[in-house]
């Protein structure tokens, strides 16, 4: 039986910082390493944590990418609804993520490429030929400010002074 | 030329802490564990209320005591953290930091020839401000096998005739000291024995990390009419640069605190007030958030001390751990120094806030986690170097 609240500390502080060490993690909270790392292993095991990875500022490097944002409106088919649709779309490697939403269309999808061009010529040759599929919207990322909660900035000097 | 000074305030050494830290600003990579103030910025829904009052054009002085919204929120606030109960009207005053409630109550209360008692190690201001008020700061070393808790003994071996006060400050800066309830009362009870007066600056009362609510020494029995709570926004909210604190106490004394505010200031910064409402009134969340972070940065220091074979009394408030460097054989200042020339980190000698401060150093945890990883990962190769 997986403890609860120890779960939940831990993926608090791992959703923020996954590269933490088990036995950092534990001084953090007061807990022994050993239980931390299992755990850790237990949540893993079990599909709660999902995954791990590294925010990239890719914008700051050499290379080019673009990201775009789709609409995309569907009718959805007897029997399986909208899950059928979706996983046609998922399985692209482009698609980064893919959410069933409320509101005027159906799923927001988001995809990576090297260049707009490249996006666009996936959502024109394989996403809008999805059987299913009824519609779609291209919004290109420009920029990006904030993303999975960190801020997109410079990293800021420290200006406090110590006088008290 | 005549001398254009007081001689009075001539007599009045600098305080410790900027001194040494003038070294730090001018070197290149070096790492402070020494600032005393919270690395998160304001929540940004109070900031927010600052930025939405300039815009409606509240610009004006508000009255002295303070805008009455933000003495409502204040009253509300210190009821359902500490569960006591002020008149907005009369028993509350909003100031310029902390910082002013304490030189206010000072002034409002002491003249000269009073003795006002100050256990040591503290902040750096109070000794100075009872001697600006024109009274005679009796200090008392607190003990480390103590905790750094005020013991009763302690308090009546320097009770005198004269003695009109007691200040008292807790969680602490710097040893991160807190006392509770059974501890207070043993002080209490003596307070009203010997017929004196409390001022108890509680800025860290929401850093406390006992597991239980801060425990003012003003909500105990026969302690209201004899206490001035200082307390504000600095710590709790991570608003420092905002400068605004407040008093709490019985009217007759707070009276005549307002009179020198009015004088001397007429009134706490209004863009401030206006965001201090919201935070009084919304941001409790914001304070447990950052309590926690607060808390798990002092346990990971803590075992990271203990790794190093450095004893380090487990503090349970404030932002500071307070470890004993004594037998290393050389002064805190010592320490410091060297600590600061050979590893580039910088940390505050413990003797900066008093002489019982001697042999420790003040670590503040007010740094992300990878700051204070990187430091004491130095700090570990520095003991490394030293005879045991």
């Amino acid at each position: 039986m997986r403890d609860k609240v120890l779960g939940d500390k831990i993926l608090t502080i791992l959703e923020k910082n996954a590269r933490i060490t088990a036995k950092d993690l534990a001084a953090l909270i007061g807990e022994r390493e050993e239980d931390v790392a299992k755990e850790i292993e237990a949540l893993e095991d079990s599909g709660v944590i999902c995954g791990y990875h590294t925010m990239v500022n890719w914008d700051k490097t050499d290379n080019e990418k673009a990201d775009a944002f789709i609409e995309v409106k569907v009718a959805p088919q007897r029997g399986v609804g909208f899950e059928q649709i979706a996983e046609r779309i998922w399985q692209y490697p482009e698609v980064t993520s893919v959410y069933l939403i409320s509101g005027n269309f159906d799923y927001a999808v988001i995809i990576q490429g090297k260049s707009m061009r490249e996006i666009a010529m996936f959502v024109s040759e394989k996403l809008s030929t999805i059987d299913g599929v009824l519609s779609t919207s291209t919004l290109f990322i420009l920029k990006k400010y904030k993303d999975h909660g960190t801020v997109l900035e410079e990293p800021r000097k420290d200006e406090r002074i110590e006088m008290s | 030329m005549r001398n254009p000074l007081n001689s009075f305030i001539e007599d009045i050494p600098p305080s410790g802490i900027r001194k040494f830290f003038d070294i730090v600003g001018e070197m290149d990579g070096a790492i402070s564990l020494g600032v005393g103030e919270p690395d998160f910025d304001t929540p940004w829904h109070v900031r927010e209320e600052g930025i939405y009052s300039l815009v409606k054009g509240k610009t004006f002085y508000t009255s002295n005591a303070g805008l009455k919204s933000l003495r409502e929120a204040i009253t509300g606030f210190v009821k359902r953290h500490y569960g006591m109960s002020y008149d907005p009207e009369g028993e509350v005053l909003v100031t310029v930091g902390g910082s002013e409630a304490i030189d206010l109550a000072f002034r409002a209360m002491l003249e000269r020839g009073d003795e006002v008692i100050i256990p040591e190690p503290c902040f750096v201001s109070y000794k100075p401000c009872a001697i600006l008020a024109g009274a005679t700061p009796v200090t008392i070393p607190l003990k480390e096998e103590n905790h750094f808790k005020l013991q009763p003994e302690e308090l009546l071996s320097h009770i005198t005739d004269r003695t009109k006060l007691l200040f008292i400050s807790y969680p602490n800066n710097p040893t991160g000291a807190v006392m509770e309830r059974e501890d207070l009362e043993k002080i209490a009870q003596i307070v009203e024995e010997k017929d004196l007066y409390v001022i108890s600056d509680e800025i860290y009362s929401e850093l406390s990390y006992t597991g239980k609510p801060h425990v003012s020494i003003a909500s105990l029995p026969g302690m209201r009419d004899r206490t001035i709570v200082i307390n504000g926004f600095s710590k709790a909210f991570a608003m420092t640069g905002w400068r605004l604190g407040y008093a709490c106490g019985p009217e007759r004394i707070l009276h005549q605190m307002l009179k020198i505010h009015q004088f001397a200031i007429m009134c706490a910064p209004t863009t401030a007030q206006y965001a201090a409402v919201e935070a009084m009134n919304k941001g409790d969340d914001d304070i447990a958030e950052m309590r926690e972070a607060y808390n798990q940065r002092r346990r990971y220091l803590l075992e990271k001390f203990a790794e190093l074979g450095i004893p380090c009394f487990p503090a349970q408030g404030a932002f500071y751990l307070f470890p004993c460097i004594k037998k290393f054989g050389m002064s805190s200042e010592e320490f410091a120094m060297r600590l600061l020339e050979t590893e580039k980190v910088a940390v505050v000698p413990g003797s900066a806030f008093g002489d019982s401060g001697e042999g420790f150093l003040r670590i503040s945890y007010a740094y992300s986690l990878r700051d204070l990883k990187r430091a004491m990962e130095r700090i570990g190769r520095f003991v490394k170097t030293l005879p045991q």
